[in-house]
């Protein structure tokens, strides 16, 4: 039992109980998020210049150092996760909508069915990044493109969980009962199954959070996500690969490591909330 | 009044094994008939049959002669053996309720459903309790036949027959037609104008 415990929830808080802890991880996880979120949101995208300040590594004034251009790289870097944050945010919501819409017309009939599972063997045998990439230069590239791009390769998981869930509550007495007093399918969709997968697509949005943050970086930073105007940290990244032979590795180093923990704080609140509202699974 | 009728009704549920064949009953809406059987034997199947759960069966069910509309409100209703598998984990008995409709207060008080239990979920009422709301709901007023599947096994001697008095009395009333599957002998003569043997009916 111990041994299956996230090392984050060891020692710590050892007098409390197993939900409290988990509860208070998601919540301390989500106000780091919402502090580094709302403070990038609040910087100013046109960051003051300052050649005399160029290219200086890590000190006490600019701890994550300065740029080519004398702009403190911990405010760009906030700036960068906040704007990561906010398309994370929206790829997430579109393919857990995507994914609702897609269960629920698998549970119509068995050709809907059929077409829903043709399209999740298609959309999962190809590797998500050479998507992301199709679809966002289809889509002209831009926030709006890489959005669109990360929400439309995201959504097969839990697609393929929601169509199970769906199928099940559909085959259950209370389902056919409610059919039998006259209430029709799109009632029974609503009324019926939605609450009870409602947790699956909340747990199942915030799974996708972290996958999407990361492709967009990666796809920002390969040229073909967000245009290189955007604070963000793919286009920090790639700029940085012009510099690091000159031996400015803060450049590359703080933005990347700061986007890892981004997302690893965003998996952390992910599951935890899973076992939270599924403790049957992590049988706790 | 009016006459609900299964004519040579077959069924399996996999081509190996028949387990319905050939047959028939009728039930009047002045009536309560019983039916017993073994265990296994398909008496189940035969209620979602006629309660119109199960369609891919051969045979007809009618009522006056005409072939039952199964879409809208059908007008026989199943009560099942367990009422848990019955309701929504996530509505509150209230809604369960609401969804067929909202049942006068004195026929609430004759089934003894107290009005706190309304407002809790199914997982916090026991099968008895959680049994007399699936009656109450099967008694929408567009109900005609009630296809009742061993809904008392759950309740002690003394609930069960203060439950079927009511739904009997009810039934009378208003002119449904009620068939009682169950194990138990002694309540079918009790409750029942006449009783069927599965065994009889089944051709197998
Ligand atoms: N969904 C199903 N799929 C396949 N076989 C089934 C299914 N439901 C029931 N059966 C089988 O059909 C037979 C008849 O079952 P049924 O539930 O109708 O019996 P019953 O007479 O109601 O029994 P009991 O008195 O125990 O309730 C049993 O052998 C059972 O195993
Ligand atoms: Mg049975």
């Amino acid at each position: 039992m111990m041994s299956e415990m996230p090392w984050y929830n060891k020692g710590l808080f050892s007098s409390l109980n197993l939900r409290q802890k988990t509860l208070l991880t998601i919540g301390l996880t989500g106000l780091v998020l919402l502090v580094v979120f709302i403070s990038g949101w609040m910087i100013d995208a046109n960051l003051p210049t300052d050649f005399a300040i160029k290219m200086q590594a890590p000190s006490l004034s600019h701890p994550f150092g300065t740029d080519w251009m004398g702009r403190d790289m911990f405010t760009r870097t906030i700036k960068g996760l906040s704007l990561s944050i906010v398309i994370g945010i929206g790829a997430s919501v579109i393919s857990s909508i995507i994914a609702t819409l897609l269960a629920f017309l698998a549970s119509v009939n068995k050709w809907f069915d059929a077409f829903v599972s043709w399209l999740i063997d298609l959309f999962a045998s190809i590797p998500h990044i050479l998507l992301i990439m199709m679809i966002s230069i289809a889509l002209g590239k831009g926030a709006f493109g890489v959005i669109m791009a990360v929400a439309f390769s995201h959504w097969v998981n839990l697609t393929r969980v929601l169509r199970a869930e769906v199928l099940q509550i559909n085959t259950s007495e209370y389902v056919a009962l409610s059919n039998k007093l006259g209430r029709s399918k799109l009632w029974i969709a609503k009324e019926h199954i939605l609450p009870l997968v409602l947790s699956q697509i909340f747990v199942g949005t915030l799974l996708v959070f972290p996958h999407a943050i990361m492709h967009e970086a990666s796809v920002t930073f390969l040229g073909f996500g967000l245009s290189p105007h955007e604070p963000a940290i793919g286009i920090i990244l790639s700029e940085s690969m012009s510099y690091l032979a000159m031996g400015a590795w803060w450049l590359a180093f703080f933005p990347g490591l700061a986007l890892l923990i981004v997302v690893l704080l965003f998996d952390i609140i992910g599951h935890n909330l899973k076992r939270l509202l599924d403790p049957g699974e992590a049988n706790n | 009044m009016m006459k609900l009728k299964a004519e040579n009704i077959s069924f399996s549920y996999n081509k190996k094994r028949p387990i319905l064949k050939d047959i028939s009953l009728s039930l009047e809406s002045n009536q309560i008939i019983g039916l017993i059987g073994d265990s296994g034997s398909g008496k189940s199947t035969l209620c979602k049959i006629m309660a119109g759960y199960i369609t891919n069966f051969t045979g007809d069910v009618t009522i006056d002669g005409k072939e039952i509309s199964r879409n809208g409100f059908d007008p026989v209703q199943l009560i099942f053996q367990h009422p848990e598998k019955t309701m929504n984990p996530k509505w509150k008995m209230e809604k369960v309720l609401r969804e067929s409709w909202i049942p006068p207060q004195d026929l609430k008080d004759t089934f003894g459903l107290k009005d706190n239990w309304l407002t809790r979920w199914p997982s916090e009422l026991s099968g008895g309790e959680l049994q007399r709301f699936s009656i109450l709901r099967a008694l929408n007023p567009q109900t005609k036949f009630i296809i009742a599947d061993e809904i008392s096994t759950m309740l002690d001697a003394v609930t069960q027959v203060q439950i079927w008095e009511a739904l009997i009395k009810h039934c009378r009333a208003n002119d449904i037609g009620i068939l009682a599957v169950s194990h138990d002998k002694d309540l079918l003569d009790v409750i029942c104008d006449d009783i069927l043997y599965f065994k009889e009916l089944n051709h197998l």
